[in-house]
This record gives structure tokens, C-alpha cells and sequence, in this order.
């Protein structure tokens, strides 16, 4: 089978689709180290496919499945190296020797050792070395007008030996970002892989940022924005597979990265990328799978209703924080006419108690203004980064689909062909004969490679599917417990503004 | 659906002081029938006094009645100098009614359970308008029952005895008319109120405190309703957010359900909270300013009365010296100017009171409502912490 994408041009990864779930070009499974041996010692890299590496990277042309079948071996070196260090060494340049790759004959074989391999990273990723913290900090204006950007601190603090130093920081802007995840979606969605979606792009909002707006609805959106940068990358790293991505690293490492022109919402790519997803959406429809797995059938329609229910939660906690900065407004409202009514009050205990109202309302309103913050940052951007997610996780199983369909394809075309060389047998045409007997042998090795390709792609949705879940639960726990905690904080509070108000309104006499 | 009980009454009695005092006639609201647009109070007395027929009896009466009772009170001459009560104001479901049609719109959008819920708190709201207009037509009748002079009131005793439907027919056109009028004159009498020269300083201190107090406590009572409708959205959010987790808890058949589950029941009791968060502070602080807002109204309206009174000594005077020149109707206009004297001397005397009362009372009840504001407030805050962390405490332990 052909490596196709080995020797795709840089601008190509530029018109993949940005969009979760989708896919301009699909690539046949790459990365698979599931040919014959012959390839062994031809281990190109398959995912350094950004325009520029870092020279770091230039002669690690890793292939990021290799950890996935090194382990083929169970007796092979490189297993005990991968149990014992962090995932590091799976990284640095190992030309996999030849006792590891062996001939995927049977598919029992794969299963077994890619489940395991995946079950190894997954052990160490989810143990004590899984250490690395990203923040996402200092936003300044860079430039004027139209062209100016917004520049964010991407700093890293981890103690991973992936990384060179164990606290570094680069500057990125939003382009930045979008080009990364555009890399990561055209190497990984198509295969099976739930790549977290990049935060949306908001025209409306950077413009007024661009032409200089200083006011508070412009801050509050570039820290929107940051906010979510955050979450991006820490939901990215978070991903044992694309942590370990060159892409990635060189994002979080490099201190210079080539400009993601593509991203641009009205770029060439960018009217491609609608035109594409239109396409694509049409052909989804069309495709009538038999599913032979419940398991799939199942998962779809759970993550059918999570997806309508979070949508629907989401919009009420959006409604929340409206009424809470609605509230929060009310309510220094009322303070400053509270605080005018005290003062024209002629009782003076009245009006010193009227007085202290104001003031009480006065605490009570940035309470509020400091709620609404986390009503929305911790629950509402929460909710809405799931229902982001959960395109992807659609996405991905659309793209089983895709690869099914693909495997049907050939089969059909493997058994036309093999009806006309049945034909051909009967006629006196030999070149016409072994031309199809030759098209055929090609055809063959297709629909294999369409099978494994189907297998592999299940096998590696169910994994992230799990991984997936077991994020979510996590996730959605911890921050509902801080945001519990942020409403505990407030009611706390409530309660000594008015017990310390109490004694004023007794003493009015 | 529309008798209360006595508990909740008095709770409910809270925003003027108890008026109560005197056995010898208690008056109040005990039933109420809403019928459509029309609310049936049954206004139950009991007295001792001989004045009246029966010692315990009860009788029907609309809104309007009240109305009519309270116009006849300022229209009468006697009562001049005294701060008449304000009149009840008519019974208003227009919010709650607009709310329930809306949420008849959205039906499909919700699930059923959400849907009980939001009626459930619509209905609440319904009977906390209607529970609000009980009691200030309550006390309405209360303020009077308690006022040495005008609860003896001949109007007021019919209001209060009389079984038939009393004629308020005769609030038709023509009286509506009078009272359309009656308010346009009242702007002016501001600018009266302000132009007329002060002798006393007690009511220039009055004048001015009373004129500016009134658009200030006008501003604030606004204000303060505003404040109530947010919080009480807000306890809306809560419940379409714990009908959804409930949803969610549903689907899911992982250990998160349990979770699920928890947090769900945590807004569903939150939200109650923040409702009643809401409605007290509606009746303690939004109510309390309303109602002065209106006693304001009235102090201000004697204060106009009084005006008018020394505007009529002022020109009596002239018209006495006037005739002195002339030489003619001098007696009369002697005696003219000797009652526009009395009457404005009357009404300083009683108007000084009942201003210095009235001070009083609005002390009382602002320092009444504050202090059980502030409680309550401390009490659902302290019922809030517990719910939130009793939840976190155990989403922690799973």
C-alpha cells in the first residue's frame, strides 16, 4: 500500500479540515506499522508532516504507533525499557529491529498486542508520571489596526523527560493554536482518535480587540478566550498519544513557529474547508453501515443523548449567569439609591442604618458580579468544551464509517473484478487475462488492508472511548466540586455582610 | 385555594407595625376568593363597641369598596389635618399570568417533570401575589380601625357592617372622572406645596424632608423590585438545571449516575432556597418601601391640605382688608377670615401630630423589616452552605 502521505507538501495539511470530525483528504491508516516486513527498515516517520521541524525532531522521524507494536515481542528489550522509564524512550529514535515487527498474519495477533501496548501507556499515563501543567497567560496587543494580534505565555512546567527543560514558555497567538489542532485532526481523527477541538474563532470579538476597544466587554473576552486556550492544551497534553505528537511539542517547546495561514476564516482554505464539510455531511447520510458490533451501535445513541442533554444544560447555566450579572447590576443599583435615600432620611439612626443597607448591598453586588465569573468559567465554559468534544467523538465514528464504507468499496470492486476476469477466461485475450488477474492481487491486498484498517480503527475508538469517559467523569466531578466550593464561598459570605449588618438595623431607635 | 391560614398571616403582617392593638375592634382578612380579575375579601370584625349592631359578624367586599371608602375619607372636610391611610392598590396578577402563558408556549420544550416544577412555582407566585394583596387591603383597614378619629367614621362602619352590596355605583364615570382629576390637581399642589411661604419650622422641615424622601423612596422601591425579579430568575435557572441533571442522571449507567443524581436533588433544594431568598426579600424590603412609599404619599397629600388651608387664610386676609377699605361686608369677611384662622390652626395642630406619629411609625417598621431581613437572610444563607457542601462532601467520598 502506498505511503501517500509521506511525501504530501506542507500547504496540504493546510487544507485539512479544521472542523472536528472532518476530513478532506482521508488518509489511509499511515501510521500502521501493519505491512509486510519488508517495510521494517523503512521506518519514515508518518507524522512529521508540519511545514518546519525542529532540528530536534529532524532525525527522530518516530513513528508515534511504534510504542504500539514494539511491544509486539514480548520478550523485546524495548518493553522492559517502556515499563520501567517514562514514555520518553519510546520516543527517541528507535529504528524498530526486525525482531519487533513481525508480519501481521493473523488479526487475533494485533488485538492482542495493541490492547496490551495501549493498556501499558495507559498505565503509565494515568500513573504518577503523567506530570505536566500548562498555563496560558499575559495577553498583550501585538501590532495595529486590522492586523494586530493578540500574543498569549504558553508556560510549561512538567517533569516529564519528554521535554528538554522541566519549566520553559513561548509565545503563541490564536492562529497558533488552530494550526496545531488542524495538524492533529488530520493525522489522528481519521484513525480513531479524539482529538480535542480548538476554542472557536470569533470574528466580532477580535475585531473589537484589534480596533482597540479598552472596555470591559473586549477583557472579558480576550480572558474568555485565554481561559479556553488553557483548557485546550491541557485537554491535548492530557491525551497520552498527541502528548507525544512533534507537533505538540514543538507548540509547547519552540520558541519561533511558522504562521498557520490557513486557519483564516476567509481564506481560500477556509471556503474549501465549508465547501468540504457540506460534501462530507451529504455522504454521511448515504452511508448505510451494517454494523455488526452493538458496542458502536450503543455508544452512538449515548453520546446522541449526552450530547442533546449537555446542549440543553448548557443553554440553562448560560440563562444562570445572565440573571446573575443581571442581579449583580440590580443590586448596585439599588445600593446607590438606598445610599440617596439614607441620606435624605431626617431620622438619623434610620439614615445610618440606610446607610449601612447600601453598603452591605454595595458587597453584595460584586458577590454577585464574582459568582456570575464562576458560574461561567467553571460550569458554562465546562459544558460548552463537552458539547465541543462530543463533535469530535461523533466525528471520529463517522470516520469508522468512512473506512467501512472504503472496505466495502473494494470488496465490491475486488468481486466485479473478479466476475470479469471469470469472463476474460473464456476469451482468447492472455494480456487482457493477466491484467486482471494483476488488478485483482492489488485488489485483494486492498480489501485486506481495508479490513485491518476497519478492525484497527474500531479497536482504537473503543479505547478512546473509554479513556474518554473515564476523562469526562473526572473532569465534570472536579470542577463541579469547585464551583460547589465557589457557591459555598459566596453564601459564607453573604452571612457575615449580614450579620455585620444586623446590629446596625437593631440599633435604629 | 385562597383561604390562609393564621400562621402564615402573621408572617405576612409585617410591613406596618401591628395595628392591632386595640380589642375593642379588631378587624381582618380571614378568606379571600379570586374569581378571574376579581378578588372577594370576606372583611371580618369583631367589637365591643355598641356603635355597632353585631359584636362578631363578617361581610363581603370588592376592591373598588375600599377605594370608595378611602375617597370618601379625603374628601372629607373633618379629616383634614389627619394622614388619611393609603388606599390599597388594585390587585395585579399580571406578571404571574404572563408567565404562565409563556410557560404554556415553551411546554414542548421542556420535560414533564421541569414542567410541574415551573408551574408549581407559577402557582406560588400566584398565591403570593393574592397573600400581598390581602394583606394590604388588611391593613388598610387596620390602620383606620386603630386611629382615635377615624375609626369612628360613619363610612367606615358601613364599610364594615353594612350586608348588602354596597352601591359603589355610584363610583361610575363621573366619580372616575373626579379622581382622574383629582390627580392632575395633585402634581400641582407639589409646586403648591413648595411656593406657599412657611411660617413654621416644624413644616418647612417637613416640606422639604417629605418632598425629596418621596422621589427618593420611589426610586428605590423600583429598584429593589428589580432586584427580587433577578434573584427570583435565577431560582428559575435552578430548577431547569436540576430537571436536566435529573435527565442526564437517567441516561447514564455508570457510577456518575449516583453523582448525577446527588447534584440534581442539590439544585432542586437550592433553588428553593434562593426562592425563598427571593420572596422574603420582596416582603420585607420591596414591600416595606412600596408601602411607605404610598404613607409618604399621604403625609405629603395633608401637607397639601394645610397649604391650600393658609393659601385660603392668606387671601381671606387680603379679601378682609380689602373690605375694610371698602367699608363693606366687613363681619363677613371678619368671619371668614376668623375660621380660615381656625381651620388652618386645626390642621397644624393635628397635622404636627400625625406627622411626628407617622415618623415614628415608619422608624418602627423600617427597623422591624430590617432586622428580619437580615435574619432570614442569615438563616438561608447558613440552610445554603449546609445543602452545598453536604453534596460536596459526598460527591468527594464516591
Amino acid at each position: 500500500m502506498a505511503d501517500t502521505a509521506r511525501d504530501a507538501p506542507p500547504e496540504q495539511t493546510d487544507f485539512h479540515e479544521l472542523e472536528d470530525g472532518e476530513e478532506l483528504f482521508p488518509e489511509p491508516a499511515t501510521t500502521q506499522e501493519s505491512q509486510p516486513a519488508s517495510l521494517a527498515a523503512e521506518d519514515i516517520s508518518t507524522n512529521s508532516n508540519g511545514p518546519k521541524q525542529d532540528s530536534l525532531f529532524d532525525d527522530d522521524p518516530e513513528d508515534l504507533f511504534a510504542e504500539a507494536t514494539e511491544e509486539v515481542s514480548l520478550d523485546s528489550p524495548e518493553r522492559d525499557v517502556l515499563l520501567s522509564d517514562g514514555p520518553s524512550p519510546a520516543i527517541t529514535p528507535i529504528t524498530p529491529p526486525t525482531s519487533v515487527i513481525t508480519p501481521r498474519i493473523g488479526h487475533t495477533h494485533d488485538d492482542m498486542f495493541t490492547h496490551s501496548s495501549f493498556d501499558e501507556i495507559e498505565e503509565e499515563e494515568g500513573g504518577d508520571s503523567f506530570d505536566i501543567h500548562i498555563s496560558v497567560s499575559d495577553p498583550e496587543k501585538v501590532g495595529d489596526g486590522m492586523n494586530a494580534y493578540m500574543a498569549y505565555k504558553v508556560t510549561t512546567k512538567t517533569s516529564m523527560s519528554l521535554f528538554k527543560r522541566s519549566e520553559f514558555a513561548v509565545k503563541r497567538r490564536f492562529s497558533d493554536f488552530l494550526g496545531l489542532h488542524s495538524k492533529l485532526a488530520s493525522k489522528y481523527l481519521h484513525i480513531g482518535y479524539i482529538v480535542p477541538p480548538a476554542p472557536e474563532k470569533s470574528i466580532v470579538g477580535m475585531t473589537k480587540v484589534k480596533v482597540g476597544k479598552e472596555d470591559q466587554s473586549s477583557n472579558e473576552f480576550v480572558e474568555k478566550r485565554r481561559s479556553a486556550l488553557e483548557r485546550y492544551l491541557m485537554r491535548t497534553v492530557k491525551h497520552p498519544i498527541l502528548l507525544k505528537d512533534p507537533d505538540v511539542l514543538q507548540f509547547l517547546e519552540s520558541s519561533e513557529l511558522p504562521r498557520a495561514v490557513s486557519t483564516q476564516a476567509l481564506s481560500s482554505a477556509g471556503l474549501l474547508r465549508m465547501v468540504n464539510k457540506a460534501a462530507d455531511a451529504v455522504n454521511k447520510m448515504t452511508i448505510k453501515m451494517n454494523e455488526s458490533d452493538a458496542w458502536f451501535e450503543e455508544k452512538q445513541q449515548h453520546f446522541e443523548n449526552l450530547d442533546v442533554q449537555l446542549r440543553k444544560l448548557h443553554t440553562s447555566v448560560e440563562s444562570l449567569v445572565c440573571h446573575r450579572k443581571e442581579l449583580s447590576v440590580n443590586t448596585a443599583q439599588f445600593a446607590k439609591s438606598a445610599a440617596m435615600l439614607g441620606n435624605s432620611e431626617d431620622h438619623t439612626a434610620l439614615s445610618r442604618a440606610l446607610s449601612q443597607l447600601a453598603e452591605v448591598e454595595e458587597k453584595i453586588d460584586q458577590l454577585h458580579q464574582d459568582q456570575a465569573n464562576a458560574d461561567f468559567y467553571l460550569f458554562s465554559e465546562l459544558l460548552g468544551d463537552y458539547v465541543r468534544l462530543l463533535t469530535a467523538v461523533k466525528g471520529v465514528f463517522d470516520h469508522r464509517m468512512k473506512t467501512w464504507q472504503k472496505w466495502q468499496d473494494s470488496q465490491m470492486l475486488l468481486q466485479k473484478k473478479r466476475e470479469a476476469e471469470a469472463k476474460l477466461q473464456f476469451t482468447n485475450k492472455p494480456d487482457k487475462l493477466q491484467q486482471a488477474k494483476d488488478e485483482i492481487k492489488e485488489l485483494e491486498g486492498k480489501v485486506q488492508q481495508g479490513e485491518r484498517d476497519f478492525e484497527q480503527i474500531s479497536k482504537t475508538i473503543r479505547k478512546e472511548v473509554s479513556r474518554f469517559e473515564k476523562e469526562r467523569v473526572k473532569d465534570f466531578k472536579t470542577i463541579i466540586i469547585k464551583y460547589l466550593e465557589s457557591l459555598v464561598q459566596t453564601q459564607q459570605q453573604l452571612i457575615k455582610y449580614w450579620e455585620a449588618f444586623l446590629p446596625e438595623a437593631k440599633a435604629i431607635s | 385555594m385562597t383561604s390562609i391560614d393564621e400562621n402564615s398571616k402573621e408572617k405576612l403582617r409585617s410591613v406596618s407595625v401591628d395595628l392591632n392593638h386595640d380589642a375593642s375592634l379588631l378587624i381582618d382578612i380571614p378568606d379571600a376568593l379570586c374569581e378571574r380579575d376579581k378578588v372577594k375579601f370576606t372583611v371580618h370584625t369583631k367589637t365591643t363597641l355598641s356603635s355597632f349592631q353585631k359584636p362578631d359578624f363578617s361581610v363581603p367586599r370588592q376592591h373598588e369598596d375600599f377605594i370608595w371608602l378611602h375617597d370618601t375619607l379625603v374628601e372629607t372636610e373633618d379629616y383634614a389635618g389627619l394622614i388619611i391611610p393609603p388606599a390599597p392598590p388594585k390587585p395585579d396578577f399580571d406578571s404571574p399570568r404572563e408567565k404562565m402563558h409563556k410557560l404554556g408556549e415553551g411546554e414542548a420544550t421542556m420535560t414533564k417533570e421541569e414542567y410541574t416544577k415551573m408551574k408549581q412555582e407559577l402557582e406560588a407566585e400566584y398565591l403570593a401575589v393574592f397573600k400581598k394583596t390581602v394583606q394590604v387591603h388588611e391593613i388598610f383597614l387596620q390602620r383606620l380601625s386603630s386611629h382615635p378619629v377615624l375609626s369612628k367614621d360613619r363610612n367606615f362602619q358601613i364599610f364594615l357592617e353594612y350586608d348588602q352590596d354596597l352601591s359603589v355605583r355610584r363610583k361610575n364615570a363621573k366619580e372616575m372622572f373626579g379622581g382622574f382629576f383629582k390627580n392632575m390637581v395633585k402634581s400641582a399642589d407639589e409646586v403648591l406645596i413648595s411656593g406657599v411661604k412657611e411660617v413654621d419650622d416644624f413644616f418647612e422641615q417637613e416640606k422639604t424632608f417629605l418632598l425629596d424622601y418621596s422621589s427618593k423612596i420611589k426610586d428605590s422601591t423600583a429598584k429593589a423590585e428589580k432586584m427580587t425579579r433577578a434573584h427570583k430568575n435565577i431560582a428559575d435557572d435552578y430548577i431547569h438545571i436540576s430537571a436536566t441533571l435529573n435527565s442526564l442522571a437517567a441516561d447514564d449507567m455508570t457510577a456518575n449516575k449516583k453523582n448525577l443524581e446527588k447534584l440534581s436533588d442539590l439544585f432542586e433544594k437550592f433553588r428553593k432556597v434562593e426562592g425563598r431568598v427571593a420572596s422574603d426579600q420582596d416582603l420585607k424590603l420591596t414591600e416595606l418601601l412600596r408601602y411607605y412609599m404610598r404613607d409618604i404619599q399621604a403625609a405629603k397629600d395633608l401637607l397639601y391640605r394645610r397649604a391650600r388651608a393658609l393659601a385660603d387664610y392668606e387671601n381671606s386676609n387680603k379679601a378682609l382688608d380689602k373690605a375694610r377699605l371698602k367699608s363693606k361686608d366687613i363681619p363677613q369677611a371678619e368671619e371668614h377670615q376668623r375660621q380660615c384662622l381656625q381651620k388652618f390652626d386645626k390642621l397644624s395642630e393635628s397635622g404636627k401630630k400625625e406627622l411626628t406619629s407617622f415618623k415614628g411609625r415608619r422608624v418602627v417598621a423600617f427597623r422591624k423589616n430590617f432586622i428580619e431581613m437580615a435574619e432570614l437572610e442569615i438563616k438561608h444563607a447558613k440552610n445554603s452552605v449546609t445543602l452545598l457542601q453536604g453534596c460536596i462532601e459526598l460527591l468527594k467520598s464516591n
